[in-house]
């Protein structure tokens, strides 16, 4: 019943970021921007598996190192460029998003459990990635700069901006699909109650792994952006406790299982990071503010920022303007 | 329709069903009956593929259902509700309803369409919009009903969907369930109140300690000295002989 508005919000909010680089001038905020819209992304992806069929993860990591492993060594090793690269990226992610999937689902690994066991698989995908040659072991991996589209790589910050903005309107249309079909409402099902959606005909144990089948995915693809901006790779990059979090905070904070909760987390995530390095020179500083913050929204609003306006809008009797975009009689 | 033979189910040194056999008819309105704790609810986890039988078969149409998930048999046309409800929460009576009729359409409109129509038949149409929470018992209980309703069953096994309403709701519950018989739906339940299940029931079984103590008409069972004597003690015995 919020389809309809959602899709126009999307597109006025898609159209305004699109026009952005026209306006803005200054390359960091460009820089800022381009790493709200990869956060974003990447808090789609958990939001996925963790906020829609509510299994929460841990170890969300483990599917952008593998992505970005991939493309990487395929150019490096094979010369196969990231803009095939990224395809097998995306492949490498759905894969142990479906080893992970079947292991842990199928022996009925939930909650606590199921998010410890993907933290597993991420801190032993690094040590592996570690000890192993072809990924370049501890030293890591160099790559060549070369932009052009083939190699995924950008003269400016913009090109990068474009190409995070266009993962991220991505993962928002995945979500859209996710709201308004089968598959969604299944996830959601099983999320609510496992044993009744099961009793409906659900095969929860498929829709669990195509769920994260889907997050490994985008992860993949996640890991191909990363290595062609920044040109290098490393086992604690590419399997960094810390992404893991950052794509399950932003998408608590902006609100969990909601179509652009993890945008709107990852713009206060990363404006409260700029504000409080502005302000305090004391590195990791931000993330204690922001910790903060996290409290409070899970003490407050359980259902994120987002709640804040959904709340308002259960409230208020739908103006003539919320009908007309909606064109529901009972929005 | 459905037929189970020599079922049993053993919770560590509990026998919770011993090798029970028991048979329901297309088009029938069966009730299994029972005290508390005698079996009944782990009887239709078995059928429905919730718990694995220790012994035994199960035949749906002439197949054997044992070992199936329980999405598989659902998928067969056979669906039961929770004795203690199992909404979906989060999410409002509608889409509750919406998420029984995806077992049979993959789009969005059909399944709101038949969930509006399942709703029109077990009287929640004023309720669509509502969260699933906001229920009342008799919401829920008919949320239950309506869910399994929507995934178009054969055969419908209803846990208990009269504990906890008042007379007029349950006079309510009876019509409802009455005209989802009328519309081709055999249905098999669970039930604690008498009157209805006097009302309802074309035969009755009874369960007590795991073991079936009886069948026939609700009138036979009634008059059977060793039903009698399993509900004494319950309070069930004087009821039953007032009606
Ligand atoms: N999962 C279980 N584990 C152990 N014992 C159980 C379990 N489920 C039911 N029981 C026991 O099995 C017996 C039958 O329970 P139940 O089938 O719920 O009875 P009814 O529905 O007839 O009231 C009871 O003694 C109950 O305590
Ligand atoms: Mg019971």
């Amino acid at each position: 019943m919020e389809i309809n508005r959602h899709i126009i919000l999307l597109l006025v909010s898609a159209a305004v970021m699109l026009a952005a680089p026209f306006f803005i001038t200054s390359k960091f905020y460009i820089d800022v921007l381009t790493l709200i819209f990869f956060t974003a992304y990447i808090g789609q992806s958990w939001n996925i598996l963790g906020g829609y069929a509510g299994q929460f993860s841990f170890g969300g990591v483990m599917f952008f190192g593998t992505g970005a492993y991939t493309s990487s060594i395929l150019l490096t090793t094979f010369g196969i460029p990231p803009i095939i690269g990224i395809v097998f990226a995306i492949i490498a992610g759905a894969l142990l998003g479906f080893i992970v999937g079947f292991m842990s689902f199928r022996s009925g690994l939930k909650g606590s459990y199921f998010a410890l066991i993907t933290l597993a698989f991420a801190e032993l995908l690094r040590v592996l990635a570690n000890s192993v040659e072809f990924t370049g072991g501890g030293v890591g991996l160099f790559l060549t700069y070369a932009p052009g589209l083939k190699d995924l790589q950008f003269k400016t910050p913009t090109g990068f901006y474009y190409f995070a903005l266009l993962l991220m309107l991505i993962s928002i249309v995945i979500a859209l699909w996710l709201e308004r079909s089968r598959f969604g409402a299944q996830l959601v099902a099983i999320r609510e109650n496992e044993e009744a959606a099961e009793a409906l005909g659900i095969n929860t144990l498929k829709c669990k792994i195509y769920a994260i089948m889907i997050m490994g995915a985008m992860g993949g693809a996640a890991g191909t952006f990363y290595a062609q901006k920044y040109l290098y790779l490393d086992p604690p990059i590419a399997y960094s406790i810390h992404l893991s979090v950052e794509m399950l905070l932003v998408t608590i904070v902006g609100g969990m299982g909601t179509v652009f909760g993890p945008l709107i987390g990852a713009f206060v995530l990363h404006i409260v990071n700029e504000i409080a390095r502005h302000f305090i020179d004391t590195p990791g500083l931000s993330l204690i503010v922001y910790g903060v913050i996290l409290i409070v929204i899970i003490s407050y609003l359980p259902n994120g920022l987002i709640g804040l306006f959904r709340k308002r809008m259960k409230k208020s009797k739908p103006t003539a303007l919320d009908r007309l975009i909606s064109g529901d009689k009972d929005a | 329709m459905l037929e189970v033979r020599g079922v049993t189910k053993r919770f560590g040194g509990l026998t919770a069903v011993s090798s029970v056999d028991l048979a329901v008819a297309e088009g029938e309105i069966v009730s299994l009956i029972g005290p508390n704790g005698a079996g009944k609810t782990t009887l239709f986890a078995m059928i429905a593929g919730f718990l694995k039988l220790n012994e035994g078969d199960i035949f749906l149409n002439g197949n054997s259902i044992a070992g199936m998930k329980p999405h598989q048999i659902c998928k067969f046309g056979m669906v039961r509700t929770f004795q203690i409800t199992q909404p979906f929460a989060g999410l409002t009576t509608l889409q509750n309803i919406m998420v029984g009729a995806y077992a049979h359409t993959n789009d969005r409109m059909q399944a709101q369409q038949k969930a509006e129509q399942v709703a029109d038949i077990i009287g929640m149409t004023s309720l669509l919009g509502l969260g699933a929470d906001s229920l009342t018992v008799a919401g829920r209980k008919r949320l239950e009903l309506a869910r399994a309703l929507a995934t178009n069953p054969k055969l419908l096994l209803l846990d208990e969907v009269m504990a906890g309403l008042n007379p007029t709701e349950i006079d309510e519950i009876v019509a409802v369930i009455k005209g989802i018989r009328d519309t081709g739906v055999t249905i098999f339940l669970i039930e604690h109140v008498m009157k209805a299940v006097m009302n309802l029931s074309d035969r009755s079984y009874v369960l007590n300690d795991g073991k079936l103590i009886a069948t026939g008409t609700p009138a036979e069972i009634a008059a059977n000295p060793v039903v009698i004597e399993a509900y004494l003690g319950h309070g069930a015995a004087s009821e039953m002989a007032g009606e």
